[in-house]
C-alpha cells in the first residue's frame, strides 16, 4: 500500500525528516510513537503533500506509484486521508456542506456524477449514528467553537464518510474522553478491512488498546529508530523514551 | 371605412413620414459627443417627454456644470472627460450578421459556468434569436399577474408618459438633482431605467426583476430607478442579472430612489458584475452610484448587494430613516480582484424615534485590489432611542490587495446606541490545505470559505439569486490564488 524509503524533508531548510524507510501492507495497522518534535506529523503531512514541505530526498510509493509529484488533493483522490492533530477552522462552512462538497470533489476526480441528495443524506445519517454524533453537531461551522474532543471525533466522521485506503491518525485520541476514545476507536475498527491501512500516530498506549498494531514504530529525531510488535508500545508506556534515546546515541 | 377622409389620410401619411425620419435619425446615431443644453433639451425631446421633465433635466444640468467630480473616495482613477461621451446612443440593434461565434470566448465560457442559456447569452450580445416566444410569454403572463393587482412595472420613459403624477411626485425627492455631481450628471442625462409603484396594502407576488426587461430598457450607461412602496405594501426587487456583461461603456452613473411609506417594506438586491477590467487592469468599468431609499413610519428598507465587476465602485446605498420605528438595512460583499478598486459601503440616517438599523459588510479582496468600506451613522437630535449596529469583516487573499474600513459616526442624540464590530482575516495556507486533504482543490476551497465567509450576506438574497451570487463569487476570484 505505502512504501516510504530514505524520506528527507524540511521545511525553511530546517532539516526535519532524515531518511525514513517505511512499509505498510494492505490489511495491517501501524503505529508511530515518539517524543515531542520528533518529525510524526511532519511525515503525516509530508505523505498527504503539504507543498510547505520540501522533500530533498528519497520516495512515497502509493501502490507502487510515485506520489511525489501528485498535488495534495490529488493524493486524497487516490485515497489518502489525514486525521490532523489540529483540525482547522472553517467560519460559515458547515460539516455538511462540507463533506458534501470533498465527496463530489473526490467522486468528480473518478469521473462520477454528484451523490445524489438521498443517498448523500442517507450516508451521513449511517457514519454520524455510528460515531454516535448529534445531528444538530453537523449544521454547525466546521471546526469552530468545537471542544478539542468534538474536533477528533469529527474528523472520523469525515473519515468514514470518504473510506480512504490509507487513514492517518495524528494523535486522534488526544482530547477525547474515555467514552469518547472508545466510540473512535470502534469506528476506526469498522472502517478496517483487508483492503486499507491504518497509520496511527499516538503518544499513549491506551488507544491501541482499541486499534490493535500490527507493528509500532519509534520515531526519533527524524528518523525510524526502533520498530517492533504491539508489545512495544507497552514497553515505551513503562520505560519512557530515554532508553531509546540512549541506544541511539551510543 | 366610409369614414376615412382625405383629412385621415393626411394625417397619415404625416405620421409615416415622421416615423420614418424617426428611425432614418436612430439609425445615424446622430447625437455629438459632449454635454451641453442642448444635448440635454434633444435627450428629453427624442424620448417624447413633458415639458416638466425637461424642466427638470435641465435644472440638473445647470447645478452639475457648478460642481466638482468628488476626490474623498479612496479609489485612483483617470477622471472621465465628459465632453468626450456621447449622452444618448441609439437602443442598441440586432445585427443580423453576427453570430455567438463573434463573442468573446472567456465571456461565453463565463456563461456555461454560469449555466445561462444559450437565447439569453444572444440577448446579452444583441444577437437575433431564433426562439423569441419563450422569454415574451414569460414576460407577458408576469405583466398580466402584476397588473391584476394594481402593480405598476414598467421602463421610467414609459412612466414619464403614462404616470406622470406619480412621477413628478417622487423623482428626485430621495435624490435631489444637486445631491452630488453624478447624481446630477445622471439627472441632467439619464438614458432609462425602471419604474415600480405598489398599491396601499397589496404584497407583491413574485420578486420584480429587470432581468425581464433586458431588452426593454437594457443596460443603460446612466441608468434611473424609482420604486414606490405605498402604504403597507412590500415589495422585493432584483436588480441587474448575473451573467456578466462586458459593456463598452466605460462610465457608469446611475441614481436609484426607493420610497418606503408608511408601514411599506422594500427589499433591494443587487448582483453587480460589469467588466472588471482584464488581470492587467486596462479596461472596465467606472461605477459610480446614488442609491437611497426613504423610510416614512414604521417602514423598512433592506439594501443587499454582490459587487464582483467594475474597474472602480463607488457606491453607498443609503437609507433615510424619517419615521419613527422605522427600520434599515444593508447587506453587502463586495469582492475585489486583480486591479479592481471598490469603496462602498452606506448611510443611515437616523431622524426618527426609535429607528433601527444595521449593516453587515463583507469585503474580500485578493490579487493586487483595494477595498475600502466607508459607512456613516447618524443620529439626529430628534432621534430618541435610535440603534445600531455594524458589523465590518474583511477577507484577503494573498499580501499584494488591500482592505480598509472607514466608519464614521454622528450621533446628536444621548440616548442613541451604535455597536460597531470589525475583523480583517485572511484565507490560512492551513484552511487550503486541510480542503486539499479532502480532496477539494484549491479554488474550490478558496469559493468555499469565501461562500462560507459571506454566508450572513448571501442568506438575505432571495434563493434563486444567492445560488447565482455563489458562482459568481467563485468565477471572479478564479486564478487569484496559486
Ligand atoms: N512549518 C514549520 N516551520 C518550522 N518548523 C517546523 C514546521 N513544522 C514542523 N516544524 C518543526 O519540526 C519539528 C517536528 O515537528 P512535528 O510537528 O512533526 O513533531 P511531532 O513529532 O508531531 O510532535 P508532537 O508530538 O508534539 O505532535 C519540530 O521541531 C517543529 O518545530
Ligand atoms: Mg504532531
Amino acid at each position: 500500500m505505502l512504501k516510504i524509503n530514505n524520506l528527507h524533508a524540511s521545511v525553511e531548510d530546517k532539516s526535519i525528516l532524515k531518511g525514513i524507510n517505511l512499509e505498510i501492507k494492505a490489511g495491517e495497522v501501524h503505529a508511530i510513537m515518539g517524543p515531542n518534535g520528533s518529525g510524526k506529523s511532519t511525515l503525516a503531512s509530508v505523505v498527504a503533500g503539504k507543498e510547505e514541505y520540501e522533500v530533498t530526498d528519497g520516495t512515497i510509493l502509493l501502490e507502487g506509484e510515485d506520489i511525489e509529484e501528485l498535488a495534495a488533493e490529488e493524493r486524497a483522490h487516490k485515497g489518502i486521508f489525514l486525521s490532523f492533530q489540529y483540525p482547522v477552522e472553517i467560519p460559515g462552512v458547515s460539516v455538511t456542506n462540507f463533506m458534501k462538497t470533498a465527496i463530489n470533489a473526490n467522486r468528480k476526480a473518478k469521473g462520477l456524477e454528484d451523490m445524489p441528495a438521498n443517498e448523500m443524506l442517507k450516508l451521513i445519517r449511517e457514519k454520524s449514528e455510528m460515531l454516535e454524533i448529534d445531528r444538530k453537531f453537523l449544521s454547525r461551522s466546521l471546526n469552530e467553537g468545537f471542544s478539542g474532543g468534538e474536533k477528533k471525533r469529527n474528523e472520523i466522521f469525515q473519515m468514514a464518510m470518504l473510506e480512504p485506503k490509507l487513514a492517518i491518525l495524528d494523535e486522534t485520541d488526544s482530547g477525547l474522553d474515555i467514552d469518547a476514545l472508545r466510540i473512535v476507536a470502534n469506528g476506526v475498527n469498522k472502517l478496517k478491512s483487508k483492503d486499507n491501512a491504518v497509520l496511527v500516530i499516538t503518544h499513549y498506549q491506551r488507544l491501541l488498546d482499541y486499534i490493535v498494531p500490527d507493528f509500532v514504530h519509534v520515531l526519533y529525531n527524524g528518523k525510524i529508530v526502533k520498530s517492533g510488535g504491539k508489545e512495544l508500545a507497552h514497553e515505551l508506556e513503562e520505560k519512557g523514551y530515554d532508553w531509546i534515546k540512549e541506544e541511539v546515541n551510543a | 371605412m366610409s369614414k376615412y377622409t382625405e383629412d385621415d389620410l393626411r394625417e397619415e401619411l404625416k405620421t409615416k413620414e415622421y416615423e420614418y425620419g424617426f428611425y432614418t435619425d436612430i439609425k445615424s446615431d446622430t447625437f455629438p459627443i459632449g454635454l451641453n443644453e442642448d444635448i440635454v433639451r434633444a435627450i428629453s425631446k427624442k424620448k417624447e417627454e413633458p415639458e416638466w421633465m425637461t424642466q427638470w433635466r435641465l435644472e440638473a444640468f445647470k447645478v452639475w456644470q457648478e460642481m466638482q467630480e468628488p476626490d474623498w473616495a479612496n479609489v485612483h482613477y483617470k477622471k472621465p472627460d465628459f465632453q468626450a461621451i456621447a449622452y444618448y446612443s441609439a437602443p442598441t440593434s440586432v445585427d443580423p450578421n453576427k453570430t455567438l461565434d463573434d463573442v468573446d470566448p472567456d465571456l461565453l465560457a463565463m456563461y456555461k459556468k454560469l449555466g445561462i442559456s444559450v437565447d439569453e447569452q444572444k440577448k446579452m450580445n444583441n444577437i437575433a434569436m431564433d426562439i423569441v416566444v419563450d422569454s415574451v410569454s414569460v414576460a407577458t403572463t408576469f405583466k398580466k399577474t402584476l397588473a391584476e393587482k394594481g402593480i405598476i412595472f414598467m421602463s421610467i420613459s414609459e412612466a414619464i408618459k403614462e404616470h406622470p403624477e406619480l412621477v413628478k411626485k417622487y423623482l428626485g425627492t430621495v435624490v435631489p438633482q444637486k445631491d452630488n455631481f453624478y447624481a446630477a450628471l445622471n439627472s441632467a442625462v439619464f438614458s432609462d431605467g425602471s419604474f415600480c409603484y405598489i398599491p396601499k396594502g397589496v404584497k407583491c407576488p413574485m420578486e420584480l426583476s429587470t432581468y425581464f426587461r433586458i431588452n426593454q430598457a437594457g443596460t443603460g450607461q446612466f441608468e434611473r430607478t424609482l420604486v414606490i412602496a405605498d402604504e403597507g405594501s412590500y415589495v422585493s426587487y432584483l436588480e441587474g442579472c448575473t451573467a456578466p456583461s462586458r459593456d463598452e461603456n466605460q462610465l457608469h452613473a446611475a441614481v436609484v430612489e426607493l420610497i418606503a411609506l408608511d408601514d411599506a417594506e422594500i427589499k433591494y438586491s443587487t448582483v453587480q458584475n460589469w467588466f472588471p477590467g482584464n488581470a492587467e487592469g486596462k479596461g472596465g468599468v467606472y461605477n459610480f452610484v446614488t442609491k437611497r431609499g426613504l423610510c416614512e413610519k414604521n417602514a423598512k428598507i433592506s439594501w443587499t448587494q454582490v459587487e464582483t465587476g467594475s474597474a472602480v465602485t463607488w457606491k453607498y446605498p443609503s437609507c433615510v430613516l424619517k419615521g419613527d420605528n422605522s427600520v434599515g438595512e444593508f447587506y453587502s460583499i463586495a469582492v475585489t480582484n486583480n486591479y479592481q478598486q471598490a469603496d462602498t459601503g452606506t448611510k443611515m440616517i437616523h431622524l426618527g424615534k426609535n429607528t433601527k438599523s444595521t449593516i453587515i459588510s463583507k469585503g474580500i479582496s485578493a490579487g493586487k485590489s483595494q477595498n475600502s468600506y466607508r459607512g456613516l451613522v447618524q443620529v439626529s437630535s430628534r432621534a430618541e432611542n435610535a440603534r445600531n449596529f455594524s458589523q465590518c469583516d474583511s477577507l484577503l487573499m494573498g499580501n499584494e490587495c488591500g482592505a480598509h474600513t472607514f466608519p464614521y459616526i454622528e450621533a446628536k442624540n444621548k440616548t442613541a446606541q451604535i455597536e460597531h464590530e470589525a475583523t480583517t482575516s485572511k484565507i490560512g495556507e492551513d484552511q487550503i490545505f486541510y480542503c486539499n486533504q479532502r480532496g477539494i482543490d484549491t479554488e474550490k476551497a478558496i469559493a468555499l470559505i469565501v461562500n462560507g465567509f459571506s454566508k450572513d450576506v448571501l442568506n438575505k438574497l432571495p434563493m434563486e439569486f444567492a445560488v447565482e451570487a455563489q458562482k459568481l463569487l467563485e468565477i471572479s476570484l478564479e486564478g487569484s490564488v496559486g
